[in-house]
């Protein structure tokens, strides 16, 4: 089956295809779309063990020649992140049932959704810098219509400018990929891993690496490209913004991971320093959102670009704890982000209100509730022996094994922000006097926390067996490394 | 206040159905010369709205009782499932099979599964289009 690598992008078009024919019928609609993910996610982890047990897969679309055609490539660090992608979705779609609300789910929401899946697996997939551009229009184009879906007020002037940076970046990017056309004659990844060491003129490729690394960076909300970001995700309700949170910015990143790691290495000095400082400056600009806002969604937005940048620390150093780190570190964050957006979501579904200071004692009536939500704070802190503690571990040791020590004394710090900041919410919204709660129906309030407490469970197993899971993550850093066995994989068949 | 709009009306009927073969033209062109499902789709999608634009919304969806997103899907699914074909012959993704036959009338020609490939995109195109434009061109 050489088009098994296919699978998690063609089976969601499939049904998203499928659920655009008939928009009204709700039942048919919310299964049809929870199947369609659910069949995703399986084919996804029958890619990940095939591509655990036989190496690197590659396919070369339309029998092309590998270096002409558009190559599609899975290897285990795409394929870890295809599975952790089809996971969200799934469970965003439970999520979605008792919450986006019924008018919403009838306008091509589902549909929407799963395209989503579509760009951003299709993207995690690629092997053409190119194809990549698509696959993120492809994901950019659902994220449009998701972040106007329902056209309230604020969802309408905050997607004005995300459409506005978000085109401006994909020019940029076309931009980008034509220079670097012009100057290595190729748009294959694995190809342009060969030309690029043999070209001399090191200057005008790092001139376009760092144009790639402002591309990317507004996609991954980097310092200073992060503007856009904490408004434009604040806008749409609830369920949108996990799976935005959890997914979108991550093609940034990965984006970065694999050309920072795979051909852009002519000039590591520059290149990656530059990285390493931009990750730094990321950090502590999310820090000071993440302390500034007394408003649930806000802390937690600023989260997301603080992990950003812990994930982009790791990958600067280039080196195998720092590489290994970064890749857990990214599959933790999706997955507590996630978690942590959805565990908000029904707090500020209890209270009426995202703002801090209107709520209180929660933890009288709904005590689980409570303590599922410190266990994901702490998680999300990097607290031994949940699941942000190896990754972060790894990014700091790979951090003194590099030049840049005092990038990994900053993340020590500034996880104690974090946790601050997560914990905040605890205090206010959990402790303290109890505030009038939204009457909420005890099925209702089931069908939300279920899905959350399984994946808050999912996530405190990936930290407690970490051990379990490090084999993968070695494999997926390996082949970050060593640039040669993608190359093999791709051009050699 | 009444718009005389005789000679509109009267050219559309004819220079509709021009644009309309002419866009199955450009759609069969379009393997080896410029042309496809994609340029067809749009000239198509011109030749409705002149219709509209000549006639109104309301007489063109008598003409026309099409739901142009399902049309979409059904492009999509059209153009997929010729792309997954290869799935069940077991060769990469958007491999096409092509082959000479003697037909009737037209001779030797070559049929290319991308053919209905490109019948899906033409769907797509067309679908889309016009949902856009009924979107932006309809009252509430």
């Amino acid at each position: 089956m050489s088009n098994l690598l296919l699978f998690p992008i063609i089976i969601p078009l499939l049904f998203a295809t499928i659920l655009m024919i008939f928009p009204k019928r709700l039942k048919l609609q919310r299964m049809i779309a929870a199947i369609g993910a659910g069949v995703t996610l399986l084919s996804a982890l029958v890619l990940l063990v095939k591509v655990n047990a036989d190496g690197v897969h590659a396919v070369t679309l339309g029998s092309w020649p590998a270096p002409f055609g558009i190559s599609m490539v899975s290897d285990p660090l795409s394929a870890l992140l295809v599975v952790t992608t089809s996971l969200i979705t799934l469970f965003v779609v439970f999520y979605s049932f008792p919450t986006i609300g019924v008018k919403r789910e009838q306008s091509y929401y589902y549909p929407a959704v799963i395209f989503l899946m579509v760009g951003v697996n299709g993207a995690f997939t690629t092997g053409d810098i190119f194809n990549l551009f698509v696959f993120v229009e492809v994901l950019l184009m659902a994220s449009y219509t998701l972040i106007v879906h329902g056209g309230e007020r604020p969802q309408l002037r905050e997607s004005i400018k995300y459409l506005l940076v978000n085109i401006i970046s994909s020019a940029l990017f076309v931009a980008a990929v034509a220079f670097l056309y012009s100057v290595t004659g190729t748009l294959n990844m694995a190809d342009l891993a060969v030309k690029i060491p043999q070209i001399e003129e090191t200057g005008i490729l790092t001139v376009i690496a760092v144009m790639f690394l402002v591309v990317f960076g507004f996609k991954a909300a980097i310092f200073p490209l992060y503007f856009w970001l904490p408004g434009s995700y604040y806008a749409p309700p609830i369920p949108i913004l996990a799976l935005f949170g959890a997914l979108l910015t991550k093609v940034g990143v990965y984006a970065i991971m694999r050309t920072y790691t795979l051909f852009f290495t002519m000039n590591i000095g520059f290149t990656h320093e530059l990285l390493g400082i931009v990750a730094i400056l990321t950090i502590l600009a999310g820090c000071v959102g993440a302390l500034a806002y007394f408003d649930v969604k806000k802390i937690i937005i600023y989260n997301i670009i603080i992990a950003v940048g812990v994930i982009l620390f790791g990958v600067a150093q280039l080196n195998q704890p720092g590489v290994e780190g970064s890749i857990f570190y990214l599959l933790h964050d999706m997955l507590i982000k996630a978690a942590l957006f959805f565990l908000v979501g029904i707090v500020a579904v209890l209270f009426g209100t995202t703002d801090l200071r209107k709520m209180g004692g929660l933890i009288k009536t709904y005590p689980v509730l409570g303590w599922i939500y410190l266990v994901t704070a702490f998680g999300l802190a990097g607290i031994p022996p949940l699941s942000g503690f190896p990754g972060k571990l790894l990014i700091v040791q790979g951090g003194f094994e590099g030049p840049q020590f005092w990038g990994s004394i900053v993340i020590l710090a500034t996880s104690l922000i974090v946790l601050l900041s997560a914990v905040r919410i605890f205090i206010y919204a959990f402790w303290g006097e109890p505030v009038e709660t939204v009457p909420l129906k005890k099925s209702v309030f089931n069908q939300m926390f279920i899905p959350t407490v399984i994946l808050v469970a999912i996530t405190v197993v990936f930290g407690v067996g970490a051990e379990l899971f490090m084999p993968f993550i070695s494999g997926a850093g390996e082949v970050l490394l060593n640039p040669s066995i993608y190359i093999d994989a791709v051009l050699k068949e | 206040m009444r718009t005389n709009d005789v000679m509109l009306q009267t050219a559309t009927k004819v220079v509709t159905f021009i644009i309309l073969m002419f866009a199955v033209h450009i759609f069969f062109a379009g393997h080896y010369t410029p042309g496809g499902g994609f340029v067809g789709g749009l000239l198509t999608t011109s030749a409705i709205v002149l219709l509209m634009l000549a006639f109104d919304i309301e007489t063109v969806k008598k003409i026309l009782p099409i739901n142009y997103v399902t049309m979409t899907a059904v492009g999509l699914l059209l153009a997929l499932a010729t792309a997954a074909a290869s799935i069940i012959f077991d060769v990469p993704f958007f491999t096409h099979a092509y082959d000479y036959f003697d037909l009737p009338l037209f001779g030797k020609t070559s049929l290319h599964s991308a053919l209905l490939f490109d019948v899906g995109v033409y769907l797509v195109v067309v679908g889309v289009t016009m949902t856009i434009i009924q979107t932006i061109g309809e009252d509430e």
